[in-house]
């Protein structure tokens, strides 16, 4: 199938200006002369200790030097198994990533990231026969700092049996304000071409343009806020060319419009709680011209324990309404008919959690941590019914991370 | 066109307000619990990216999320 949506860059996005300075006051801690010692730190734990120190000295960093203000991404390797389990899906696979810079101006990373899927969902099991089928996607990028603008390229590629997506991205992020405020812009532009099994003659593209804006204000010495808007063109083949729609009763290939126009804005708050935590909320409205309405909220909190372990916990919740063209099944054909069940009525709930241990640590030089990340999530429909029962369908999803971090 | 000139004015916006010389009221120093990676709304990447990417092909709405996803594989 199967995707009528793209894979874009996968690389890092801009981070707000804190933090990036992270890196900058991880680079300083091994020039950092013993005597340099904030008046508070002493009330810290170690860990702030370390980071009070730091954090000194990257004050004085950016306030004699600006230039430093906004810093490259920092060098890490990853390797990570990845498995979402639900509805009749089960989509697992290895992915890598690896970031390097290159004498702190320029920073370069390729990723890849396979995706292997069997599909027995609902769709498939009542219209079609379950299937297997690998997803491979490759990308590149490199970041580039000058001045107080950090400068990112991606390029990506993704290919499955059936679907082609080729990706570029360019964003910028600047500071303003003595760092206060980061604002970002970016543009992403995506090529795909639809196939369609045993069908060697089916071929249809499908463009996509994504615009970004986003700004990250410093509200207090423990608080930051952001505020992230997106919007996304699509142009050309929207829909899936297996994929059916009812109308009384009876299959008839599903038809989407070939245009969407969708529009989102992200509130995020985020806060430093004692001496060692954080948490977070997010507010997500979306639109578009479908007539979907959406809302995500999210609240989570993380914690670090002991010297070695970071521990993260939220709870998600989104909703939405179905596309003016979806109904479950038509009481007359239409020109636009889909029975595709993320255009419908529904909402889904996760809860999250995520542990990361440092198996190895040099601070400063670098660091070796295992992360286990896990999410329970249950999705309920409001007007899509398994008809195998003929009664409104849910299901519940298992996803999960395992992955090895090296900075370095 | 709408989009490109609200983009355009930000841009605009920004850079004149940028030379104002704003004193900021949380200071270099001061920041130190900000820098902390705990303070990120993205710290693994490649987690994210996975994470986005099964909210993406289930859920209608999309971007917005500082994360760049996307996505087959699979209704």
């Amino acid at each position: 199938m199967r995707c009528v949506r793209r894979w874009a860059g996968v690389l890092p996005r801009l981070l707000p200006v804190a933090l990036r300075r992270d890196r900058v006051a991880a680079k300083s801690h091994t020039e950092l002369p013993e005597t340099t010692q904030l008046p508070a730190a002493d009330c810290l734990g170690p860990l702030y200790r370390g980071a009070a120190r730091v954090g000194g000295l990257l004050g004085g960093v950016l306030a004699t030097a600006n230039a430093e203000a906004v810093d490259l991404p920092g060098d890490r390797a990853d390797a990570m198994y990845h498995s979402f389990i639900g509805g009749g899906v089960v989509a697992n696979g290895p992915a890598i990533l690896v970031r390097k810079s290159l004498e702190d101006v320029v920073s370069l990373s390729a990723f890849n990231y396979v995706d292997m899927v069997s599909n027995a969902s609902i769709d498939v099991v009542t219209t079609a026969s379950p299937y297997k089928e690998t997803r491979v996607e490759t990308g590149v990028g490199l970041d580039y700092v000058y001045r107080d603008a950090l400068i990112s390229l991606t390029a990506s590629t993704s290919r499955e049996p059936d679907y082609i997506a080729d990706s570029a991205s360019i964003d910028v992020a600047q500071d303003f304000f003595g760092g206060m405020t980061t604002v970002s812009l970016g543009y992403s532009k995506g090529w795909d071409t639809v196939e369609k099994h045993n069908d060697p003659s089916f071929s249809q593209p499908a463009n996509h343009w994504q615009y970004r804006l986003g700004a990250t204000q410093i509200l207090t010495p423990r608080w930051l806020v952001s505020l992230n808007t997106e919007a996304i063109a699509d142009e050309g083949y929207l829909q899936s060319p297996y994929r059916v729609a009812r109308v009384f009763g009876a299959a008839v290939p599903e038809v989407d419009p070939g245009t969407r126009t969708s529009r989102a804005a992200t509130l995020r708050i985020t806060g430093s709680v004692g001496a060692q935590g954080a948490v977070h909320a997010q507010y997500r409205y979306f639109w578009d011209t479908w007539d979907i309405r959406a809302g995500t909220e999210e609240v989570g909190y993380s914690q670090y324990v002991a010297k070695r372990w970071l521990l993260d916990g939220f709870v998600r919740h989104y909703s939405q309404s179905h596309a003016i063209f979806y109904s479950d099944d038509f009481a007359t054909e239409e020109t636009y008919m889909s029975r595709n069940r993320q255009l419908s009525t529904f909402n889904d709930l996760g809860l999250g959690a995520k542990g990361s241990y440092s198996i190895v640590r040099e601070p400063g030089r670098y660091e070796i941590k295992f992360t286990a990340a896990y999410e329970w999530m249950r999705f309920h429909y409001d007007d899509f019914t398994d008809i195998r029962t003929g009664k409104l369908y849910s299901f519940d999803a298992n996803v999960v991370e395992l992955f090895l971090t090296a900075t370095f | 066109m709408k989009l490109h000139r609200i983009i355009s004015l930000s841009l605009l916006s920004a850079l004149l307000l940028g030379g104002c010389g704003i004193e900021p009221w949380v200071k270099p120093y001061e920041r130190e619990r900000l820098a902390d990676p705990i303070m990120q709304s993205s710290r693994d990447a490649l987690a994210d990216k996975h994470h986005e990417h099964v909210y993406d092909v289930r859920e209608g709405a999309r971007g917005a999320t500082g994360i760049q996803g996307g996505g087959c594989g699979c209704n």
